[in-house]
């Protein structure tokens, strides 16, 4: 494993020298290191680029790290990664991809994850993305996340992008069976000349399922994001997205949350709210010492915690 | 300690509020100041801890002219001021907002003993959201602990503490503001209409019509402020109006 890489994982796990059980580390489209554990397979494919990861029913509150690096310019990588959740399993995933570009060429990383997740299962789902490097080239990450969750199962998705990502395109498809419930916690912060998409689609087909879909972001420089989301509720069931966004500068956000209730018991919400910090926020803060430019990071930053 | 010198305030749609103030605030001595709704107390206090900007009109610190300077350089200074309206935050904890005021990092017995001289049970509020889902009174309480613990304060401000406490607290916090007196090497504004808060001022001013109508020793200016029947505290009596 090359030095960047070693740095990127620390930025996106909590990577000191290893990782401790079920791993496998992707660097620039090869695979520096792998391990399976008792209750957590993972085998290579051999049709396409990517990993089938086994979750047993035995693992508890077991965590699995799958995270992706490219490290240089001129990497485009393609990865697909299918996560088999059985009945009753309990996991945590720690994904997260981190690209660096020391060149003019593009540091691309494409990863499709896609989840089956039993009955009864829990699944907490994290996800982080950096750009780093002083290239010129850019740093872009499109993530893909299928997910079907089975009777009663639980998947909370944390995904974060912090700095430095050119550009991002994320699309997140979930179907829901009766009694799933999912959590979907999105944090972005985009600045330059960066450019962030979002896209949700929640189908919630089963009696008495919900998501919760909460998106923050900042927008700051000449950056641009749109935020789209879609919920279609079929049944009786609840459905809520949230899209909450701080202006910076010349930041631009756009979003536009879609609700689709097809049946008389669907119970769906949606909020957004863009704008700037408000100037009350800054000044209470100055009262309490920090300049304006302090005041604003602290507020952003306690926004995206 | 702070003296202000003939100080003209306007909106920005031009209205004059703050129509001439004179004013010198003694140091280490708490003042009260009250008066009518309206009449200028608040941005009073704003053009001291230098929210607003007077239009003509000075501002001396220590003797030192403060007028010109921005909000973060008078806090720098030790002015602190507790805001009438707290403002809310999305993601900043009770935790975040009383470390930035004590510009440290804070143990949870230090927090629990700066929380519970507000009323607050600590344990349920350290990482608590300064948001909307803050009753009035708890957003209150917080607001009057971040100025209550600011690093080196000198001159504290605090905008109707009493608004919206309830009266078990209210006592915790006349204590409070008693006991801050004590300590000394403090100076205490507290604008207030509450009687009680008046009784333990060693200064009174009231403020109306964006004038000083009054100022003088509590013991002189307070007993002119109560009404015959000695039931209320009526700012109007000291400003020749009828009604009380
Ligand atoms: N930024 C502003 N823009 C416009 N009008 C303002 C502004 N600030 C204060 N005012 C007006 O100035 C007047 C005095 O307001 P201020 O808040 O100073 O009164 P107050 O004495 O604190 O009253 P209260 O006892 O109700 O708190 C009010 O009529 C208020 O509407
Ligand atoms: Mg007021």
């Amino acid at each position: 494993m090359n030095s960047v890489t070693k740095e990127l994982l620390s930025s996106i796990s909590d990577f000191k020298e290893g990782f401790k059980g079920a791993y496998n580390i992707r660097e620039d489209s090869g695979c520096a290191g792998r391990q399976s554990s008792e209750y957590i397979k993972i085998e290579p494919k051999h049709d396409k680029p990517g990993i089938v990861i086994r979750i047993s029913a035995k693992a508890q509150q077991e965590t699995v790290y799958i995270p992706a690096c490219v490290t240089h310019s001129g990497v485009s990588d393609l990865v697909y990664n299918d996560f088999i959740v059985e009945d009753g399993a309990d996991v945590i995933i720690v994904a997260g991809c981190g690209v660096h570009s020391d060149g003019e060429e593009e540091a691309r990383h494409n990863g499709i994850h896609r989840f089956m997740i039993g009955k009864n299962a829990k699944v907490v789902y994290k996800e982080k993305h950096i750009g780093t490097g002083k290239g010129t080239g850019a740093r872009n990450i499109d993530p893909v996340t299928e997910i079907a969750m089975g009777e009663n199962s639980y998947m909370e998705m944390d995904t974060m992008q912090i700095s430095g990502v050119t550009s991002t395109n994320r699309t997140t498809t979930a179907a829901l069976a009766a009694g799933a419930k999912l959590v979907i916690r999105e944090r972005l912060l985009t600045d330059g000349e960066e450019y962030a998409k979002s896209d949700f689609k929640v189908s919630l087909y089963g009696e008495d399922s919900g998501v919760d879909l909460v998106s923050r972001s900042v927008a700051k420089g000449n950056s641009h994001q749109d935020y789209h989301s879609v919920i279609i509720g079929s049944c009786r069931c609840t459905g809520h997205s949230e899209c909450d966004a701080i202006l910076v500068g010349n930041g631009v956000v756009n979003a536009a949350p879609e609700l689709h209730a097809e049946n008389l018991d669907a119970s769906l919400i949606h909020e957004a709210a863009i704008g700037k910090i408000a100037g009350e926020q800054i000044i209470k803060l100055c009262t309490l010492g920090l300049t304006e430019e302090e005041a604003e990071q602290k507020i952003i930053e306690g926004f995206l915690k | 300690m702070l003296e202000l010198k003939n100080i003209h305030w306007k909106t920005p749609e031009n209205e004059e509020i703050v129509k001439g103030i004179d004013l010198s605030i003694p140091e280490g001595k708490l003042t009260v100041i009250t008066g009518p709704n309206g009449g200028g107390k608040t941005s009073l206090a704003k053009l001291i801890a230098g929210l607003y900007t007077p239009s003509t009109g000075q501002i001396l610190y220590n003797k030192e002219d403060i007028t010109a300077l921005s909000i973060t350089e008078r806090a720098g200074k030790g002015i602190a001021y507790a805001f009438q309206q707290p403002v809310r935050f999305k993601g900043l904890t009770v935790r975040d907002l009383l470390e930035l005021s004590a510009e440290d990092t804070l143990s949870e017995d230090k927090l629990c003993a700066m929380l519970s001289t507000v009323g607050l049970c600590a344990q349920e509020y350290i990482d608590r959201n300064v948001d909307g889902s803050l009753s009035g009174g708890e957003s209150k309480r917080i607001e009057i602990a971040t100025v209550l613990n600011r690093k080196n304060a000198k001159l504290l401000v605090f905008d109707e503490p009493e608004a919206g406490i309830d009266l078990w607290s209210f006592s915790n916090l006349i204590k409070a503001f008693e006991d801050l007196k004590k300590q000394g090497g403090r100076t205490i504004v507290i604008i207030s209409h509450q009687e009680r808060i008046m009784e333990i001022a060693d200064h009174i001013a009231v403020i109306a019509e964006g004038k000083v109508q009054t100022f003088g020793p509590g013991s002189e200016v307070l007993p002119s402020l109560l009404c015959k029947d000695k039931k209320c505290a009526c700012p109007m009596n000291s400003i020749k109006k009828e009604g009380c």
